[in-house]
């Protein structure tokens, strides 16, 4: 069964809850780092809770160019198909 | 016009929230040091206990008549990295007593810790290979594994299980792959469960690197780390240490058995193009590790004094960054306001100890880390053990919860 984008970004928002201590709203396009001003160990935490959920590999390289939760979607759906 | 300097506006602000609360916890000023366990700090006598100074030999008289002599004969720096002119004898005498200390084949030397880290992961690894790192690895191991510019995967913190996990899951691309752990980590104290890490790599086949930072010197029966604790060197490809702990220079090195092994002098950018170490560094390091050989009883007081802190601590009801007793004795702290105040408490009672605050720590922790040195007396640690008590018993976060 395949996850739709809606799905993943359901899915990601939930499990950047913990992260979000801010409560700041999510959107697609939501900044994971600035927007909710989390530290560069606890977006490589949320990833790893994302590569977990999902048994998919995100290797680090990947988040340079991750931004926000869209790009973070995407990557995670094209790992999904990879699969 | 974008001012650089936009993005560190919110540090610089929390550098400032801290200066409220007392003194510069991190850029403390040694006024003047007057041995391994003691300096003047704001004017008194302060007892330290973060230095790394595991071994206490920075004052050994042995070691600072080689230093001596090294500056008279060989100058004060080389002005020259290791493939021109740097290459000194002090520099091939280092690697062959380290190589022997470990006994392993092959030693390379590196002007800092932090670049033999840099070193042998960017001289190991590239683009087409993938490193998994342990979660909690030290900054020299993500900045090298960026460097190498290798496919990066991160594994739970000291959870073999989860290692092998991801090497199933990463895809066999047929590039070499590299697992990265700590002897003893830097933070919490803590020892890789390398038995377990090495199971995995019998199942899966990969080559191991253990930087032994904070354990060469100090554990296992030759005082070779980590490795030689758990009795599996033959297991451990690479390993790396410093000399900027327990031999009391600075510097490091990678060594290993490799055939291939000296070609990293000619692959590994961190080594090639950066000066040589000093001739004094290099000869202090190259006196410090023949005594660390000669000398075991240095070792069996670090490890004695280790456990009379960790066991005080205990008793005190302090939450600890483990239960197994190494040099490195984190103390776990409420928030960081609370935590930044206890530092001061302590130092203003005659004790340094090392504040580490997130993002430099695991898990978002405020920490008091302690690090013992074979140098403190067994009254020092009982002086370092009231002083928290005096300043516990007046800050209730710093207590546990349990």
């Amino acid at each position: 069964m395949t996850a739709t984008r809606d799905d993943i970004f359901t899915k990601l928002c939930e499990l950047l809850g913990p992260f979000n201590t801010d409560k700041i709203e999510l959107t697609g396009s939501t900044d994971i780092s600035t927007d909710l001003n989390i530290d560069s160990v606890s977006v490589m935490d949320f990833v790893m809770e994302v590569e977990d959920h999902f048994d998919i590999d995100i290797p680090l390289n990947v988040l340079s160019e991750t931004r926000t939760i869209d790009d973070l979607g995407a990557v995670v759906a094209e790992r999904l198909e990879a699969k | 016009m974008v001012d650089l300097f936009d993005k560190h506006r919110d540090i610089a602000e929390r550098f400032q929230r801290m200066m409220v609360l007392g003194v510069n916890a991190v850029g403390v000023t040694n006024e003047a040091i007057l041995s391994p366990t003691r300096a003047i700090i704001n004017g008194r006598e302060t007892i330290l206990a973060g230095t790394n100074n595991y071994m206490g030999i920075t004052f050994d008289p042995d070691c600072i008549a080689a230093g001596k002599k090294a500056l008279d004969d060989f100058g004060t720096g080389t002005t020259g990295s290791r493939i021109a002119n740097g290459t000194y004898a002090l520099h091939r005498d280092l690697e062959a007593e380290i190589a022997r200390f470990l006994a392993r084949e092959h030693c390379i030397v590196f002007t800092t810790g932090y670049q033999a880290n840099l070193g042998m992961l960017a001289g190991l690894c590239g683009p087409k290979d993938t490193i998994f790192l342990d979660a909690d690895s030290h900054s020299s191991i993500y900045d090298g594994c960026t460097l190498s510019g290798a496919r990066l995967v991160r594994f739970r913190h000291n959870d073999a299980a989860d290692l092998e996990r991801r090497l199933r899951r990463s895809a066999d691309d047929g590039g070499g792959r590299l697992v990265v752990v700590e002897g003893i980590y830097s933070m919490m104290g803590d020892r890789a469960p390398l038995a377990d890490f090495i199971e995995v790599k019998r199942q899966h086949g990969f080559q191991l690197l253990v930087d032994e930072a904070h354990s060469f010197g100090v554990l296992g029966p030759n005082g070779r780390g980590l490795a030689d604790e758990a009795g599996l060197e033959d297991e451990c490809d690479f390993i790396v240490g410093t000399f900027s702990k327990s031999v009391g220079a600075i510097g490091g090195f990678g060594a290993g058995n490799h055939a291939l092994f000296e070609t990293l002098r000619y692959v590994a950018r961190p080594y090639m193009f950066t000066a040589s170490p000093s001739p004094t560094s290099a000869a202090t390091a190259l006196a410090a590790v023949r005594k660390l050989a000669a000398e075991p009883e240095r070792r069996e007081r670090l490890r004695e004094n280790s456990c009379r802190l960790h066991a005080g601590f205990k008793a005190l009801g302090l939450e600890l960054g483990c239960d197994e007793p190494s040099p490195v004795i984190a103390v776990k702290g409420g928030d960081e306001a609370s935590t930044i105040a206890m530092w001061n408490a302590l130092l203003a009672a005659g004790v340094y100890v090392n504040i580490a605050l997130p993002p430099g720590t695991p898990g978002k922790l405020c920490l008091l880390r302690c690090s013992v040195s074979a140098a403190h007396t067994g009254d020092d640690i009982d002086r370092i053990i009231a002083l928290f008590s005096e300043v516990v018993a007046s800050g209730a976060d710093l207590k546990q919860s349990a």
